[in-house]
């Protein structure tokens, strides 16, 4: 190796432990949105690597639409409890329940949407000036736009057409009260980076990630997991297949994937293959070319 | 991919940031989409959405420019609003394009994409040759320091791929180029709708014998763009872990922002001035002989010094400047114009503080590239150079000599909206 070269990982490394410790720094009441997703894993590793041998100075969050996978949620306590961190749950259920939120119907129907009131109430209930979130930019052309911090004004919208310029590694964190910022730590990592990351570090993930045999339906091209939160069809078969999932989210708009990739390894390999993006299998997407856009400025992840 | 992607030298890849600028109609955005589309890092279902949105707006071709205009409104007229980010990668390097729009709000967004740059790719289209923006874009390039500047001739196609074209404006660009302070430009004929010279070799233009524009990227050498001589670290935080095990521990977390720190390095601490010793580098739970930039760690000290967020840990035989009264170069970014005599907020490495604008010395014209010292109002997009006095004294480097220590952001008191980018003279 040279000298006085780092490689691509350590260098995203690097960028996004300064991102994570510019907003301990820079805010009173800071908070880690965490999903149980790999994007949320590995930003909570960052943030545990950032501040050892110290705790992480801040709590995690994780918006619950109740449509989960039950082994998102055993590795959710898990992962709190290993590490010690304060993991604080809001579900949306309890929004629908008080009325603030209203459950769509149909068999498209999916709380992805309505985690945005649960979210904002959350955020407002605990007066949060920061959420921190595992969004990138190469997953999404709206999020492409996306600054790592991004201004929320008093209603948690994002104005994309007015936004902050950032600058070399300068971060302007200010901002008036009732207002708070999301803040992208992983903004430039790409989904094989995230990969090879995992790999690099030994980072522990849900068995969701690697191949296993569920039983899946066909729904418009995307395979879903049958659970009991989705209505299927007459015309629709379950089958039995042997899958795993490449994004995990609510388990009423995640797709699986027909793989056998059993390990860190076998998923790199099938990832630098694939000529699918990763969430070309998220149902919240294929609304609208613009649902991404639409779901951020009303205060969306 | 050839080589196999978990091998160490898929997972050991240096990291190049490019910015593109370009006038409207050049086809920045179709080079966008071609060395994307190239490097197979579009994907197919990406690929049958623009082909879809092509169709739908009645186009004869896919629109590679669909896929980097994110939002609605760019969409739907057809332009960039703002920079949007990219990514892609070859067996060779990961790559992130900062992809700045040609028109709206032109300035603001370039310098935006250039302060992290290592390369400006400039697009020229050949049929109109070296025009105002083009001086703009290489102005700014030279600005805000990208080391390298690749000049695209694009468009070449429609001037039958012709050699004295191509002679005559790279000509034309290193006239008036050598007002500026670019440290290394080459210039690449392309044609970026056909893919001559972007990925694979143009077979239309045997005269040219130089690398195509993806060869460039791939090759240029970047391991000199970081500031490696002098020792600087801004401190972010103070880790205090407070528990049995690191009882007495007392750490300062930042990232290097130049040079390298060793342990058993003497360092001087500003703005006490004191000295003390490097007794340790942690990062996670590893403990490091030295950190360079632009790494992130955690140092301790020898002595026990009063140490906070905005002090800052250099090498004690290596001086830095330290003065409250700064003169810069400023792009500003905000709607309303600076206020001559106004107060604002600096921000500097991690440090946070009052300053007023004491003086505008001149504006630049950026189309021509003279200095006006009679009209000094700067507004939105305009450069220029100023002087302020800050309330407490500043430690910092000239930005030619460090990208890190040299730069600073001044905001707007009462929005709290950046409105100004600051290079330090």
């Amino acid at each position: 190796m040279k000298r006085f070269s780092i490689n691509h990982l350590r260098e995203l490394e690097s960028e996004s432990i300064y991102v994570i410790r510019e907003v301990a720094a820079q805010f009173e009441n800071p908070v880690m949105l965490f999903s149980g997703g790999k994007d949320s894993i590995i930003m909570f590793h960052l943030a545990r690597k950032a501040f050892f041998p110290a705790k992480v100075p801040f709590p995690l969050m994780h918006i619950d639409t109740g449509h989960n996978f039950q082994e998102t949620i055993e590795f959710r306590d898990w992962l709190a409890d290993e590490s010690g961190a304060k993991m604080i749950v809001r579900y949306v259920q309890d929004s629908i329940d008080c009325g603030r939120a209203a459950e769509e119907t149909g068999f498209t129907a999916s709380r992805n949407k309505l985690q945005t009131v649960t979210l904002l109430d959350a955020i407002a209930e605990l007066k949060f000036d920061c959420a921190m979130g595992g969004g990138r930019r190469d997953e999404e052309k709206a999020r492409a736009k996306e600054r790592f911090f991004s201004h929320r004004d008093e209603f948690g919208q994002w104005d994309p057409k007015n936004q902050r310029p950032e600058l070399w590694n300068i971060f302007n964190g200010r901002k008036n009260i009732g207002e708070h910022f999301r803040v992208f730590p992983i903004s430039n990592w790409t989904e094989m980076d995230v990969w090879q990351y995992i790999y690099l570090e030994n980072i522990a993930i849900p068995n969701l990630y690697f191949s296993h045999e569920r039983e899946v339906f066909n729904r418009d091209g995307i395979l879903y997991a049958k659970t009991p939160f989705m209505k299927i069809r007459d015309t629709e078969k379950v089958e039995k297949r042997i899958i795993r999932f490449r994004t995990i989210g609510d388990a009423t708009c995640t797709g699986a994937l027909e793989s056998i990739a059993n390990s860190l390894e076998d998923i790199i390999r099938e990832v630098a293959a694939t000529r699918v993006t990763e969430r070309g299998g998220r149902a919240d997407d294929k609304r609208s070319e613009a649902a991404m856009e639409d779901r951020k400025i009303e205060g969306y992840f | 991919m050839d080589k196999d992607a978990t091998s160490t030298a898929y997972l050991d890849m240096e990291l190049l940031r490019f910015t593109t600028a370009g006038s409207v109609d050049d086809g920045k955005s179709t080079l966008i989409g071609r060395l994307l589309y190239d490097s197979k890092a579009i994907f197919q279902d990406q690929l049958d959405a623009i082909e879809l949105a092509s169709v739908k707006k009645g186009e004869e071709y896919i629109n590679l420019a669909l896929l980097t205009d994110g939002l609605r409104a760019e969409r739907e007229q057809g332009i960039t609003i703002d920079v949007a980010y990219r990514y892609f990668n070859t067996p060779k390097r990961k790559f992130i394009i900062a992809d700045t729009p040609g028109h709206i709000q032109y300035t603001r967004n370039m310098v935006t994409g250039a302060s992290t740059a290592n390369v400006a790719v400039i697009l020229v289209d050949a049929r109109h040759g070296v025009i105002e923006q083009t001086i703009r874009h290489a102005y700014i390039a030279s600005l805000l320091r990208i080391p390298h500047v690749i000049v695209c001739v694009n468009k070449m196609d429609l001037v039958d791929y012709r050699e004295d074209i191509f002679d005559s404006i790279q000509k034309r660009f290193m006239d008036f180029s050598t007002n500026l302070d670019i440290q290394d430009v080459r210039f690449i004929p392309i044609s970026a709708l056909n893919g001559d010279n972007v990925v694979d070799r143009s077979v239309k233009m045997n005269w040219y014998e130089g690398p195509t524009l993806m060869y460039q990227l791939e090759n240029v050498y970047i391991t000199n763009d970081y500031n490696l001589l002098d020792a600087r670290f801004p401190v972010q935080y103070v880790i205090r872990p407070q528990s049995t095990e690191y009882h007495d521990y007392r750490g300062y977390a930042g990232r290097v922002a130049s040079g390298t720190l060793k342990v058993g390095d003497k360092v001087k601490v500003l703005p006490s001035g004191f000295t003390s010793t490097i007794k340790r580098i942690d990062f996670g739970k590893e403990t490091l002989e030295m950190v360079t930039a632009p790494q992130s760690a955690i140092i301790s000290l020898e002595d026990d010094l009063d140490i906070s967020r905005g002090c800052m840990v250099i090498s004690a035989e290596n001086g830095i400047r330290q003065s409250q009264d700064i003169d810069l170069m400023v792009c500003w970014l905000g709607e309303k114009p600076m206020i001559p005599g106004g107060k604002y907020i600096v921000k500097h490495t991690t440090s946070d503080l009052r300053c007023m604008i004491k003086e505008v010395k001149y504006k630049v014209d950026i189309n021509t590239l003279e200095k006006d010292y009679e009209n000094r109002t700067i507004e939105l997009n305009d450069i220029g150079c100023i002087s302020i006095r800050t309330t407490k004294p500043l430690f910092f480097d000239s930005y030619r000599q460090n990208r890190f220590t040299g730069s600073l952001v001044i905001i707007d008191e009462g929005t709290n909206v950046t409105v100004g980018a600051g290079m330090i003279i």
